[in-house]
């Protein structure tokens, strides 16, 4: 098939222009997040959006309504677990977690046990993004990425030493909480991309393939940002391609990236030390 | 120069077991050489699960003292610090920094902070010496913060002061330790702020940097009045420069001049006289 056969199907560039912009969002954040050493928020607000899902479903409203502010306060309520109940980050979102999937369980059965629509959160389509969907995605990820731009300064600061950044006039109270929202806002979004299932490897990936030729903080968020693109195009491509399940080609391709990078690196400074 | 040292109201237990009396001017609260208060404590207690670290300490630091912060491990220097910027509560009394209570400050440019950190906690953190450095600025922006040529003058002078202009564009966590803590004094004094609290800066450098660093306090202090705290073990250094000594053990035991610091009995007790000497054998 032609390539502008291939962009002129609608679902195609529906999944291309929303991929794109998840992809930024989640590289974006995903950066933040690995240097802070709460990975795994990603995975744990999944969960909590498979909950939200399931609430979604039992009220039959669309799961975006539902799910974004019940994830929100489940963001807020890790970064309270860490700040009041004096928590590690990965005690808090496992608890946090366990509770989303629990719920998730509880209202499905309620409801006559699991259906076809919540196993469709649990492994995403990208291919199957109504326009709708696409429209929020983007007004979402345009506010997200303002937000990253304007507090830029302030999350840098936060992430590399909120002691000083506190001493320096940052309400850093108030900037952790715009990291966990706008981390929930977007674990939401990416879910119907590459499913609950696989949400955490996009925000984890582009980031740790960035670090390993880190060059500065905005450099290697760029280039972050720039993995996580090339991830989710590529694997919409190659998905399409070869008749593959979108989400976890993605999440292979970006793995793939990884590899690349990792191995390059890694030559890249015996070949130095031996000089 | 008039000597008054002030000591806690209480009678207290020193680690040798003496004990020291308690004296009428410590109900004063402290002693500032020119009027102008710049850090005030009143009565500050602090508990940490129900243990005293601090208890009813008072004191104040008037604009362009340099005080040097001493006492044994575990004594309650860092967490008194660290209550003078909220970033522990009090259990009890108040902190002013300017003349305004906390909750009501918010000039954190006059205010540059240099905490205990270790090597380990930048591990792999894609800074660059620059990007580091130029956190030292935000206290001076307003939102939208963005950073223009003059930060970056103001960057590239404070590295150079630390001689590590060359560094500008390396990661923070390929550096030495010796030079990560220089790149943090840089970042602290990079907006010249008014008051300058530092814990234990020199504790990772090697002398000749701990000399090049001892100065520029000194040119801070002499050129722009600059007040500083210098928490320190390392007792000839603040003995060279600073003005005013607190010895703190749970509570301020002895806070005055330093010429009051080196005539105190007391002192020569808790330290004994080899330590004392060192401290107020001045060698610069």
């Amino acid at each position: 098939m032609e390539i502008i056969d291939f962009l002129s199907y609608g679902f195609i560039q529906r999944a291309l222009i929303t991929g794109f912009f998840i992809a930024l969002l989640c590289s974006c954040l995903g950066f933040f997040l690995v240097l802070r050493r709460l990975s795994l928020i990603g995975d744990g607000l999944a969960h909590v959006t498979f909950g939200s899902v399931a609430v979604a479903l039992f009220l039959k409203t669309f799961a975006l309504y539902v799910s974004i502010p019940l994830v929100m306060i489940s963001a807020l309520g890790i970064l309270r677990l860490i700040e009041k109940a004096k928590l590690h980050g990965d005690a808090a979102i496992g608890i946090v977690s366990s509770l989303g999937i629990a719920m998730g369980i509880f209202l499905a059965s309620l409801a006559g046990g699991f259906n076809i629509d919540l196993f469709s959160y649990l492994f995403g389509n990208i291919l199957a993004i109504s326009q709708e969907e696409m429209v929020f995605s983007i007004l979402l990820s345009g506010v997200v990425l303002l937000l990253v731009v304007f507090f830029y300064h302030d999350l840098l600061s936060t992430t590399f030493d909120e002691e000083s950044a506190k001493t320096a006039g940052i309400k850093t109270r108030q900037i952790n909480m715009i990291l966990f929202l706008l981390t929930a806002v977007t674990v939401v979004l990416t879910m119907k991309a590459v499913g609950i299932l696989l949400t955490s490897a996009l925000l984890i990936l582009p980031a740790v393939t960035s670090l390993q030729i880190s060059k500065g903080f905005k450099a290697s968020l760029l280039f972050s940002s720039l993995v996580g693109v090339l991830s989710v195009i590529g694997g919409i491509f190659i998905s399409f391609g070869l008749n593959l399940p979108t989400g976890a080609t993605i999440v292979l391709f970006n793995f793939c990236i990884f590899m690349a990078v990792f191995v390059w690196r890694r030559r890249h400074d015996r070949k130095r030390r031996f000089l | 120069m008039s000597v008054n040292p002030v000591r806690n109201s209480n009678n207290v237990l020193n680690p040798a077991g003496i004990i020291i009396e308690s004296n009428p001017v410590a109900e004063q609260g402290g002693i500032i050489s020119n009027g102008v208060s710049v850090v005030s404590v009143r009565n500050l207690s602090f508990q940490y699960n129900s243990e005293e670290v601090l208890a009813d300490v008072s004191f104040e630091i008037g604009k362009g003292d340099y005080v040097g912060l001493v006492g044994p491990n575990g004594s309650g220097k860092t967490t008194l610090i660290r209550n003078l910027f909220g970033l522990l509560r009090p259990s009890a009394g108040t902190v002013s920094l300017f003349g305004r209570s906390l909750l009501e400050f918010h000039e954190w440019h006059k205010v540059g902070y240099l905490s205990q950190k270790f090597m380990a906690s930048y591990h792999h953190f894609p800074a660059t010496v620059k990007e580091v450095v130029s956190m030292g600025l935000l206290s001076t922006k307003r939102f939208p913060k963005r950073m223009g040529s003059p930060d970056d003058a103001a960057v590239e002078k404070a590295l150079a002061r630390m001689d590590i202009l060359d560094l500008k564009s390396r990661l923070i966590y390929e550096l030495s330790g010796g030079q990560q803590q220089r790149v943090f004094i840089a970042r602290t004094i990079v907006n010249e702020p008014e008051l300058l609290i530092l814990d234990e800066p020199t504790a990772a450098i090697d002398p000749e940097t701990r000399e090049r660093f001892f100065n520029i306090l000194r040119d801070l202090h002499h050129q722009n009045q600059t007040t500083i705290i210098l928490v320190t073990h390392d007792i000839g250094s603040v003995g060279t420069y600073a003005s005013k000594m607190m010895y703190v053990d749970k509570r301020v035991i002895f806070y005055g001049t330093f010429e009051a610091f080196c005539q105190s009995v007391e002192m020569t007790s808790l330290f004994g006289s080899l330590s004392q000497h060192l401290i107020c054998h001045r060698h610069g």
